[in-house]
This record gives C-alpha cells, structure tokens and sequence, in this order.
C-alpha cells in the first residue's frame, strides 16, 4: 500500500482520538472546581464585578452550548483566545513552543546517543563489569527526582563553576551559542532518566537478537564482531529502541513541567499550569489538543519507521 | 610566593571564557541600564481597571500616570495635576493639569481624556463608585482644566483619587477609556514613565517596559507613589519565575537583578551572598487575615465567632507563616500598624480560650462542622489555616479541612451556599497592608451583608453608618476617631480577625541604588551602576 495512503488512512483513524481527546478535555475543566471569572477579577472583587465578567466571558451560557461553540470554532481553526491574556491561544502556543520543543530534541538525542551505545554495550558484555554499570546508572536514572538532578546541576555547574546559566532560554534568534548554552543543564537533567530508559530497553532487546541464529551464522562466516553487532544486530533490534524513542518525545513534549520550572524555560509545561491555575479554559483546551495532535502524530511516524527497519513489517 | 591554580579555578577560568564566547547578547543585555526582575507574579491580565490583582496595579504604574498620588507619610500630593481648587461649598473641585503631558502615541493629555477615565474606573472601584455616588457632573472647562461638580460636600475627593492600590484611578486616553469597564483594553498607551513593549509581552512569562523619553517628571524627588517620576533605566524586564529557589539562584548569578518576594527562609542566603542587598521597602508590608461566613453555620452566630476571635493568637499564626520574629508584628490595627488610622483598639491579639469556651457555650455550638478553605500555594496561606484548625479542634469544634490551590478558593468563596450545598466557613489569606488603609477601600470592613458585600457578607448597620459619615469628614481628627469607632464595632461583630503585620524584603544586586519606598515595587529613579 502506498505511504501516502497510509498515512491517509491513519490520519482518518486518528480523528475520533482527537474528539474524545477534545471533549474530556473540555468536561474536566468545566466539572473542576474554580472559576476564570473570579481569578480575573482579583481578591478584591465584589460579586457583581465577577458576574459581569461570567457575562462577558459567557461563562454563564449552557455547558451544551459552550462546548458546540468551541467545537464550531475548533473546526475552523480557532483555538479561541485566552481568558486571562485576551491573546488568541494559538499565539501563546506559538510562543511557547519553541523552549519544549528544543529541550526535548536536545534530550532525546543526547539520551540516544549515550542510552543505545551503553545498551548495546551491556548486552554484548552481558553480566560484564560495563553491564553492571549500565545497570546501575540506570537504576539511578530512574530513581533519582528529576528536580533533584536539576538542582544538582545547577549548584556545581552554574552556582560552583559558573560553566552554564541557572535558569532561562535564548531562542535559536539569539545566537546558536546561546540557544545551546542555554539548554546544556535542562538536557543534562531530563535526559538521565531517558538515557536510563533507552539503555534499558537497548540491553533488552540486543540480548535477544545476539541471541539468535543468524548472529551465531554471521560470526561463523567471520564477520568482524563490529559488523555483527551494529550492523546485523542492532538493525534487528531497533524496533523498540525507535519506539521507546517516540513514546519519549511524546512525553517529553507533554511533560516537562518540573524542569521548564526549575530551570524557568516559558514553555508549554508552564502554559498548561499557568492556566489551570487560572482557570484560563480555552488555553488549556488548546494545549490538550495540540499535546494530543503532537502525541498521535509521533505515534503514526513510529509506526512508519518500523518498515524501514523491519522490511519483514508491512502495512495492509 | 606565587600559588598554583587549582583545579576549580581553572574550570572557573575555563567556563567564563567558553561563556563569554557564547553569550554575547546576553552580556550586551546585562551590562546595559536594563533591570530584570522577578516579580511575585506574571503579568497575564493588562487592564488594571478589569483585574484587581497586584499585578494589574504594578503594570498600571508603569504606564498610566495618576491625577494624585499618596506620599511616604500618607499625604495626597498632585501628579498629573498642577493645582486644584474647592468652592467655598466644598461642591466645585477644578483641577488644572501640568503642561506636556502627553501619552505614548504622542497626544496630549486632555480634560476629555480625564473624565471619561475616571467615569470608567468609578465603575469599576469600591472608593470610586462611593464617590460618583457624590458626582453630580464633570465638566471640561479647557483642554487642561476640568471640574467634578458634588451633590454634597464629600470629604474623601483626594484620598480616592490618590489612592494607591487596587483600583487606582489610571488616566487614558478617550478612545480606550470609552470602553466598557467589563471590556478589557487591548491597547496599552499610557503617560506613564514607562511604555509597554507590547511585542516582546508573552503573558505569564515576560513583559517589557522601556523608559518614556518624553515623559514630563515632576521637580520633586520621589517620595512614595509622590514626586518626580524620573526613570534612570533605559528598559525594565518584569520576568515570571515559578520556583523561588532557581529565582534566588538567578540573582546570586547575576543572571536577575531584583527578586520582589523571595520566601523569608531563603532570605539569609541571600543577605549572606555577595552583591545582594536585602532590603525592605514597603514599609506597611503584608497582613494576615481570618475571614468567617455570616451567612452560614456556625459562623452566622455572632457569639460563636466571638469564639473564635479568643481563641486566635497572631503569634502563632505568624509563627506558622513567617517564622522568624525580625520580620512580622502583632497589631490589633485593622487599618495597619503605622498608617495615620492606626489603632489598637478591639483586641490584644492573644488567646483568652476560658472566654472562648464561654462564647461557643453561649452561642449554642450544635457540633455544626466549620469548612474550611485551605490554601496549598505557600506557606503563607497553609500556615495560619492550619493553626486554625487545630485551635477550633480544641476548643470542641468540628473541622473539615478542604485543601485547594487558591484559584479554587476564590471560586468557593463566592458560593453563598450552606457549608453541606457546597458553601465554606472560613478561610485564610494575606492581603497588602495598603489595600486596607481607609475605611472605605477596606472590603473586610464593608458590612453591606448578602446583597453587595464581599465573600464573608458581613451586615452591620452600624459600621455602615459609620462609613457612610467617615465618607464625608474631611479633618483627619474626625476620620481618625471614626475609624476607631469602626474598628471597635469590627471586633465587637468579629468581620474578620487580623492575622497580624509581616514584611517582605526585597533582594537585588546592590549595583541597584535609588529604589522607592513605596507600598509597591517602583522603578523609577533606580540606577543600576554597574
């Protein structure tokens, strides 16, 4: 079949995810408690001022009638505009979505660059002085809070050595310097935990290639080990690398709030805390979209990636 | 004898210069007359006149001008206004503006510009609308003279227009202040000292302001919100930062110069650090407040929130929230320890639990549960409710404990319901000492009860009455003792209990020279000399 058909017919089946994705999310933030129009008007607002508010916002219209009306607008593109702001959501989300997006590519090539070699490595050492220590980086890894690593980071190489910045981000505008030295720590912290993750995942799954009769007739033909290794096994491994790689990013894009705060990157993360704990109703529906689109999208391109991988993987 | 380097020298050494290579705008940025700033929020909402918060004020500040504005001994001084002018009747008020003013699109501040401002934040404001209750008409006599024409004497003209938090009486120009005070402006022009760089705003995370050349400042020094606003920084960045501790890192880095609300058990790290400077320079600070619902069980019995009042200890509220002793102060004032309506009169702000007990007997306790609204944001808004708590627990009532982020409790406060139907009893928060100055913008004292009041809904007559006659004494003797009056009829019908005073130092480079003592943060008149 061809790819485009595929991703066609993918990009149908993906669509009522988006639609029950788009109606949680605007049925769990109306039956939370809280109000936009209260956090708006301030600690000193009388009833009133925050019920003209309700008024202006229509807050204070039907649920059925909110949600068709956000629906309508959806359909047509509009993310509607922040509550709080008065800014159209889409361009908050375009302001933002550069520092997540940065810090997670950085991330996930840092951690693929260093996760898979210490799998592999592990694997074709196995129960070796390199794979006790895979191990255990990686039980550390997992084990160790993000924002403790961070903090960490932060006292010996901004506070201690004055190497990187304690906090904040330079977008690519500012200068390629800039932009990495910005990110340097923020990736160093998210990316133990990934590095732990994809090495995990790497070992695994080279153990049961090597372990396989074609690596066994591939060392009886005398190919060098490196060839064995990297080209026939790891090729033949790389299926749950690339999507343990995918499902990173994907939740690495949703879900790097702790880090955006510790090292104060404006991204997404803090848009979407920002604005539950405002209350700010269309931008937090407008990020639950975009994270789903993001997280389907990443899906669809790693199911793709297989076949290049595993030609043996076809798509009916 | 020459010492070798060691080895964190030279990684030191190394990482500067590796730094240095990869950073230059930000140093270009650093190095300049830019002053970035932490504040204790982001800047979301714009209009000041639509959002009450802080924020909204602090923004207006920068970019709005006011007609008055009130000094460091609370005396209202002329700003945008040259001289004024009352009728012998007291019912005629003229005011001629200064010369030059002009807005950030380069109109001049007119007459036609005032009036219709004052008309949309009398709208909007508890003090502002009190007084347009007084407004018979305005009238523009010229381009820089206009006339508030009273119905009657009203004795608080220019402690309303001077006043100096939320809602302050920002001038705009006509076009923007025509629109509906529930429509929020989208245009920032103002004839403040700064302007807004609305192109590098990105709500929530950073706001820019640059110095307004053309500003006209007044040939006074600064003095409060008072004086000339002369702005000595080429651009200030008001830049959000979530977590305190990074903050605080920043600025020992030399990566922000000021932090407006560092949390007190970071502040003898920052004091201890070199090239920071703690410094308080809000004299009034913060109070601490209780506030109970009169309108539902148990506290719709006075006796029983009597009760509580002796049962309450600032001290250990304090203790909870603060900590350390170098920076709060008991003080019965419901107008602030320190401002010229200052009293002690009503409580001494310690337990009396025997008359506590007494109360709760008399008042009937059935058992009825307290629900209270605890807020997790910080400490200073789980402390004291905690402490509550526990207080109520031993005197023999039952407490149900509701923990939520604030937005939530500003969305359940509003909720006039029973306790069971989804209501609330009680809960903490701290407010700006600022905001509670005059009787008439203190929302803790107005008791207009169910209909108009404040989450609480208070109902007195008698305070309202005394509010209403503070409203027209204009002799600071008369205002004092009416506010005492207040005070005393306050605690006798327990509106709220006072949490007590706290301060809240700022932290900044000490490069930073000039800053105000001010109720809030300034910008003006700080230099940064290196």
């Amino acid at each position: 079949m061809p790819i485009i058909r595929v991703f066609a017919n993918r990009m149908i089946s993906v669509l009522p995810v988006l639609a029950v994705v788009a109606l949680l999310a605007f049925l769990l933030l109306r039956l939370s408690a809280g109000d936009p129009a209260s956090q708006l008007a301030g600690d000193n607002a009388s009833a009133a001022s925050i019920a003209a508010i309700r008024a202006r916002l229509g807050l204070d219209q039907p649920l059925p009638v909110q949600f068709l009306q956000w629906c309508w607008r959806l359909l047509h593109g509009d993310l509607g505009t922040s509550i709080v702001s008065g800014q159209p959501v889409i361009e908050l989300i375009e302001q933002r979505i550069g520092p997540t997006i940065a810090v997670s590519i950085t991330t996930i090539l840092l951690s693929v660059v260093v996760g898979v070699p210490i799998g592999v490595l592990a694997a074709w050492k196995r129960d070796g002085l390199i794979d006790r220590l895979a191990t255990w980086t990686s039980v550390t890894g997992f084990a160790v809070p993000t924002f403790a690593v961070g903090y960490l980071w932060i006292y010996l190489l901004a506070m201690q050595l004055g190497l990187f910045p304690v906090q904040g981000y330079a977008p690519l505008s500012d200068g390629f310097g800039l932009f990495l030295w910005h990110l340097v720590l923020p990736t160093l912290t998210l990316s133990l935990v990934y590095i732990a993750l994809i090495a995990r995942v790497a070992r695994t799954s080279m153990l049961e290639v090597l372990s396989q009769d074609f690596v066994r007739t591939a060392r009886a033909k005398g190919l060098p080990e490196r060839v064995v290794v990297f080209r026939h096994a790891l090729l033949n491994a790389a299926v749950p690398i690339v999507s343990i790689v995918g499902i990173g990013i994907a939740l690495l894009i949703g879900g790097v709030v702790v880090t955006e705060s510790v090292f104060n990157l404006p991204g997404l993360g803090r848009l979407t805390v920002e604005s539950v704990l405002a209350r700010d109703y269309p931008v937090i529906q407008g990020v639950v979209i975009v994270f789903g689109s993001v997280y389907v999208a990443i899906n669809l391109l790693v199911d793709i990636s297989y076949s290049f991988f595993d030609p043996r993987i076809g798509y009916q | 004898m020459l010492k070798e380097p060691n080895r964190r020298a030279l990684l030191k050494t190394g990482g500067a210069a590796i730094a240095a290579g990869m950073m230059p705008r930000l140093a270009r940025a650093q190095s300049g007359k830019t002053i970035r700033a932490v504040m204790h929020a982001p800047l979301r909402a714009t209009d000041p006149a639509i959002n009450t918060a802080w924020t909204g004020r602090n923004h207006g500040l920068n970019i709005y001008d006011t007609l008055f504005a009130i000094d460091s001994d609370f005396q209202i001084r002329p700003q945008m206004v040259e001289t004024y002018e009352v009728s012998p009747d007291e019912l005629t008020h003229t005011f001629h503006l200064r010369s030059g003013l002009k807005f950030h699109d380069g109109a001049s501040v007119t007459s036609g510009d005032v009036i219709p401002s004052l008309q949309r934040w009398g709208k909007r404001d508890t003090m502002g609308s009190r007084m347009m209750s007084f407004v018979a008409e305005f009238k523009a006599v010229d381009a820089r003279t206009f006339q508030m024409v009273m119905k009657a004497p009203y004795g608080q003209v220019l402690q309303t227009l001077g006043k100096p938090s939320s809602i302050i009486p920002f001038i705009l120009p006509a076009r923007l202040a025509s629109q509906p005070p529930e429509q929020p402006i989208a245009e920032f022009v103002g004839s403040g000292p700064f302007r807004f760089v609305a192109g590098e705003f990105r709500p929530g995370s950073r706001a820019v302001y640059e110095r307004n050349a053309d500003y006209v400042p007044r040939q006074e020094p600064p003095d409060g919100m008072a004086g000339g606003k002369v702005v000595k920084i080429d651009r200030y960045e008001w830049i959000s930062m979530p977590d305190m501790q990074t903050a605080a890192n920043a600025l020992i880095n030399r990566e922000i110069d000021f932090l407006e609300v560092a949390p007190h058990d970071l502040l003898p790290t920052l004091a201890a650090a070199k090239g920071v400077t703690v410094a308080d320079y809000n004299p009034q600070g913060f109070m601490s407040v209780c506030r109970m619902n009169w309108l539902t069980e148990p506290f719709n019995r006075p006796e029983i929130r009597q009760a509580v009042l002796y049962a309450s200890s600032q001290v250990d509220w304090l203790d909870a929230q603060i900590g350390n002793p170098e920076y709060y102060q008991t003080t019965a004032a419901m107008f602030g320890a320190g401002t010229p309506l200052a009293s002690e009169v009503g409580w001494n702000t310690k337990p009396d639990l025997a008359r506590a007990k007494d109360h709760l007997k008399k008042g009937g306790y059935d058992g009825a549960p307290v629900v209270m609204l605890q807020g997790t944001d910080s400490p200073l808004l789980f402390g004291s409710s905690t402490v509550t708590a526990q207080k109520l627990r031993g005197l023999g009532m039952k407490v149900d404990v509701l923990t939520m982020d604030w937005g939530s409790i500003l969305a359940r406060r509003v909720k006039q319901d029973s306790a069971a139907q989804g209501g609330w009893s009680m809960y903490h928060y701290v407010t700006t000492t600022t905001e509670l100055t005059n009787p008439l913008a203190n929302t803790l004292v107005d008791t207009k009860g169910k209909s108009s009041g404040y989450p609480g809904w208070p109902e007195d007559a008698q305070i309202e009455s005394l509010r209403d006659k503070f409203a027209l004494e204009s002799k600071p003797a008369g205002q004092k003792q009416i506010a005492e009056a207040i005070q005393a009829r306050a605690y006798d019908v327990v509106t709220h209990i006072p949490g007590g005073q706290f301060r809240q130092p700022v932290s900044h480079n000490s490069a930073l020279t000039g800053i105000v003592r001010a109720p809030a943060p300034l910008f003006w008149n700080v230099e940064k000399t290196a």
